[in-house]
């Protein structure tokens, strides 16, 4: 919305001002005996006025619409709701995306799953490398980094399957980072929960050690239990971030003390 | 011995790299070769290499920028072809050379395309225009332009000597840490930026320098035209900007060569500190490279038109208006890290208010046509595709600086149409249009305008065909650098793109072959008086190719276009240039070795680094030491043309003009 309102702003001056290019230059040509030669015209005060009043009023405009819609919009902002918010933590690994809920104590790897029409407050963060989690239809994009959290709220208004993806570069798997977001309800929701508690995997420190190696794998994991205070294990180093390439470099003179 | 060079350092399986290199290697041998056989390699030393005349430092910044052109252009072809054929499947490039491929392209297309292009056009001109002799620095300006073609030359044999980044091109960390990428790729893109940054430093010294303290007598600057501000600006930037690359890109070696933790994820490192500092150079370097490119089209559309610019005032307000605020913007890059709500408010408004002093200067090259009499050259077709694509880019950037719109296009294929949007329809447009417009003044024939023109049409719809496709994409939410995608709807966007950049390839062949026609028609399209288009400014007033002291006698400037001025007096008193000056005789610097020598060790000292051959680079640290001393030795600096031979190189041009004024309209 806020996309078209600018977008909208902006074309009552651009589609005018590109169509006064076209026809300045065409009628204006050499070869137009019609059109008056004013060789010393360079100034003209209203004009300029003018020329720089344009630009400076539209910009008043979105200025405006920048400024309410970073507040109103922003991805940190919890969405009013009269039900509680569902709390679920990411974890973007190479390469995969990891989604644990604490409140239900389940976890999953490429599938997101929230009930239709109830918050979600994401806290989100990276195993090694910079991401950014993004479902388009769904939500904003924010990123994901090692040692710090980001929020991001959002609501699935309808039910279904919204494809989610990386949007910052990350390595030679980044095309692999595909997931899934499916907004089910609530019914559903209840089932899915109930289902991964039948899992026997459980997500725990060695586990995740596992998980922070790079793969290209692109299955969907389920895992019935997760320690707790993993995800803040995981954000204050505790669990040392992700390994990188298992190769280690040819005669690599300089040793990192990772 | 080696350090981490090995034979595993060739990438002996991947035939693509192989193949292309070993073609163009086949090609340069071919060139040098043929050059040895014709015995050009004492003129080409004498004349070009040592050269320290702007002129034929700024025509060699331009070749540098045409060649890297095609290698960037290469990768572009390579990326469009890719994500077409890898719907569903992994296409015919690999992860880990895709990824080489959309960082080479970037680091190329910004660093050895767009930077050495307007430089080489700065070079070139400024000093034309300001009415001077030459730079500052003439051998300065030698070394920066050596340094940028040594760090170019490095980034090309990691084609076939180990590899090129894989982080894209910008190496955020803690991607870009040894950790995350042991390979030497990383070390190419950090010592290449290093040496080509340390030569763009120097040549905005110089540039800034040249401006602010050699213009002819009565060159004010109120009398400055247009370009020599917008590169003031510019140059202005670049002194203010790039040492900040520098420092990041230094911090990051410091983390990879000597286990610093500046961008590490552990012990107390901070990627976000990177983030912020490379866009804090990296956003003025867009304007770096767009202010110029104002320029040009306020030359080219006020020669055109033939007409003086429009509100010629207003356009310097509105450069250094952009100059100064173009430093506070930089946090719209990543409104998407959660800095809050105020902070990416603060800097989504500051971002549109440069979009005020840049929708003034559309205005004004507007009115500048309005009550003109356009003619339809090929420089005057590049500002007209110009002015029309960039507005539709400006747009897209001003959304993009509403914080809400960027949280769904961030890195998205919108990001990617929006910036090609202004780099090739500011930049890219801009640098065609100054190589149509200036080339004659440097080689004294005009290039041929039926193939300038086809190029102009293929390049114009060949643009919009590869990349309004990928405003529709981001919009789908295709994020960019996928090696390969398996949505449907993406698909045909995808293919269309790919069409466009085929049509781009067909332009850059018309521009192959313009050039190649325009040389073997050189005696028809030849410039005789020193001013084919009916010029304004004092470029204009001396020969094609001008002397290399410029001006036989220094101009003296009484206004604004001061060459126009001339000509309206001399027509209105139907008679120019009575009786010959008088002649004196001209020092001009000396030609030196000094640019190519430090550049030369400086290859070595780079490619050393890259692979740990420390020894090797404490050679090349001491060659360019030793080059510097030598040159600080020198016991001649200058050498003397005497009054006669200046009267002889400068009678026949003023010939030519004057009979060309005499007919009213020059040529």
């Amino acid at each position: 919305m806020v996309l078209l309102d600018a977008l909208g702003i902006m074309l009552v001056i651009v589609i005018p001002t590109i169509l006064a290019i076209l026809l300045f230059a065409w009628w204006f040509r050499a070869s137009n005996k019609a059109a008056t030669y004013r060789p010393a015209w360079a100034y003209s005060g209203k004009l300029e006025a003018l020329v720089w009043a344009i630009p400076a009023l539209v910009i008043l405009f979105l200025g405006g619409v920048a400024w309410t819609g970073a507040h109103d919009l922003d991805p940190a902002r919890p969405i009013a709701s009269p039900r509680r918010a569902l709390e679920v933590e990411v974890v973007s690994l190479d390469w995969r995306w990891l989604f644990i809920y604490p409140d239900q104590h389940i976890a999953t790897i490429n599938r997101l799953v929230i009930p239709v029409g109830t918050p979600v407050n994401l806290r989100i963060t990276s195993a090694s490398v910079m991401n950014v989690f993004f479902v388009p239809r769904l939500s904003s994009e924010i990123y994901a980094m090692n040692g710090m959290v980001t929020q991001l709220n959002l609501l699935g208004s309808e039910t279904g399957t919204f494809p989610g993806l990386s949007a910052q570069f990350s390595g030679d798997g980044f095309a692999d980072m595909a997931f899934d977001t499916v907004v089910a309800t609530p019914a559903d929701f209840a089932a899915f929960v109930e289902s991964a508690h039948a899992a026997t995997s459980r997500l725990d420190a060695a586990e995740y050690r596992v998980l922070s190696k790079q793969s290209h794998e692109r299955r969907v994991q389920v895992f019935g239990s997760v320690s707790d205070g993993l995800f803040e294990d995981i954000v204050s180093l505790r669990l040392p971030p992700g390994s990188g390439p298992s190769l280690a470099p040819v005669s690599d003179t300089t040793t990192g003390a990772h | 011995m080696l350090g981490r060079l090995t034979w595993q350092a060739i990438p002996w399986s991947e035939p693509i790299p192989l193949v292309a290199a070993g073609v163009v290697g086949l090609m340069l041998a071919g060139v040098i070769v043929w050059v040895f056989l014709k015995g050009y390699v004492p003129y080409l030393w004498k004349e070009w290499i040592t050269s320290v005349d702007h002129k034929r430092i700024g025509v060699m910044y331009c070749l540098l920028a045409l060649v890297m052109l095609l290698r960037g252009f290469s990768d572009a072809v390579m990326m469009r072809s890719q994500q077409a054929l890898a719907f569903h499947g992994q296409g015919y490039l690999p992860p880990d050379h895709y990824d080489q491929v959309f960082s080479a392209h970037g680091t190329i297309m910004i660093f050895f395309v767009a930077m050495p292009f307007v430089t080489g056009l700065m070079n070139f001109v400024v000093p034309l225009q300001l009415g001077v002799r030459d730079v500052a620095f003439p051998t300065l300006n030698s070394v920066s332009f050596w340094l940028t073609a040594a760090a170019a030359l490095l980034v090309n044999i990691s084609l076939v000597v180990g590899e090129f980044a894989r982080t894209g091109w910008l190496p955020y960390p803690p991607l870009s840490e040894l950790q995350y990428s042991p390979d030497v790729g990383v070390d190419y893109y950090l010592w290449a930026i290093q040496i080509s940054g340390a030569g763009t430093i120097m040549s905005g010294v110089n540039l800034v320098t040249t401006i602010l303290k050699m213009r002819a007598p009565g060159m004010s600057y109120w009398r400055m035209p247009v370009f020599c501000w917008t590169a003031l600006a510019s140059n202005l930037l670049i002194v203010a900007s790039f040492p900040i690359l520098t420092a990041v890109t230094a911090m990051l070696l410091l983390d990879r060569y000597l286990d610093f933790h500046f961008f590490t994820n552990e012990m107390g490192g901070n990627p976000m500190m990177f983030v912020n500092l490379i866009w804090t150079w990296g956003h003025p370097e867009v304007y770096i490279h767009i202010l110029p490119a104002f320029g040009i089209f306020s030359e080219v559309i006020a020669t055109f038109s033939g007409k003086p610019l429009f509100g010629y005032r207003s356009m310097v307000m509105a450069t250094m208006a952009i100059c100064l605020l173009s430093f506070m913007v930089w946090l719209h890059h990543f409104f998407t890290m959660g800095a809050g709500a105020d902070v990416n408010g603060f800097f989504g408004i500051m971002t549109m208010i440069i979009a005020v002093p840049t929708g003034v200067k559309v205005y004004n090259w507007l009115f500048t046509m309005y009550g003109g009499r356009v003619r339809f050259t090929v420089p005057m077709l590049w500002s007209i595709g110009f002015m029309v694509t960039f507005i539709v880019g400006g747009m897209t950037g001003v959304l993009m600086a509403v914080p809400p719109a960027d949280f769904v296009l961030h890195n998205s294929l919108f990001l990617v149409a929006h910036f090609h949007n202004v780099i090739i329809g500011g930049v890219l447009f801009g640098a065609f249009a100054g190589y149509n417009y200036w080339f004659p003044k440097a080689f004294g024939f005009r290039l041929d305008e039926t193939w300038g023109k086809r190029a102009f049409w293929l390049w114009l719809v060949g643009f919009y065909m590869a990349f309004m496709p990928l405003y529709v994409l981001g919009l789908l939410g295709m994020t960019r650098r996928m090696q390969h995608f398996d949505r449907p709807e993406w698909y045909p966007w995808v293919l269309v793109a790919a069409a466009g950049a085929g049509l781009i390839t067909l332009g850059i062949g018309a521009q192959i072959i313009q050039f190649v026609v325009s040389i073997r028609r050189r005696a028809a399209l030849q410039d005789t008086t020193g001013d084919p288009w009916d010029g304004r400014t004092l470029e204009w007033a001396t020969a094609s190719p001008p002397p290399a002291f410029n001006f036989a006698v220094m101009p003296n400037v009484k206004g604004e276009e001061p060459y126009w001025g001339m000509k309206s007096k001399a027509r209105e008193l139907a008679h120019l240039l009575t009786g010959e000056p008088t002649y004196e005789a001209i020092s001009v610097p000396r030609n030196t070795a000094t640019g190519v020598v430090t550049a030369f060790f400086a290859v070595f000292l780079g490619f050393a680094m890259i692979w740990r051959i420390y020894w090797l680079a404490g050679l090349g640290a001491v060659g360019i030491y030793a080059a510097f001393v030598a040159f600080a030795w020198r016991d001649r600096s200058e050498q003397e043309i005497s009054a006669r031979e200046v009267a002889r190189l400068d009678r026949e041009n003023r010939l030519a003009r004057s009979d060309a004024l005499a007919e009213g309209m020059p040529q």
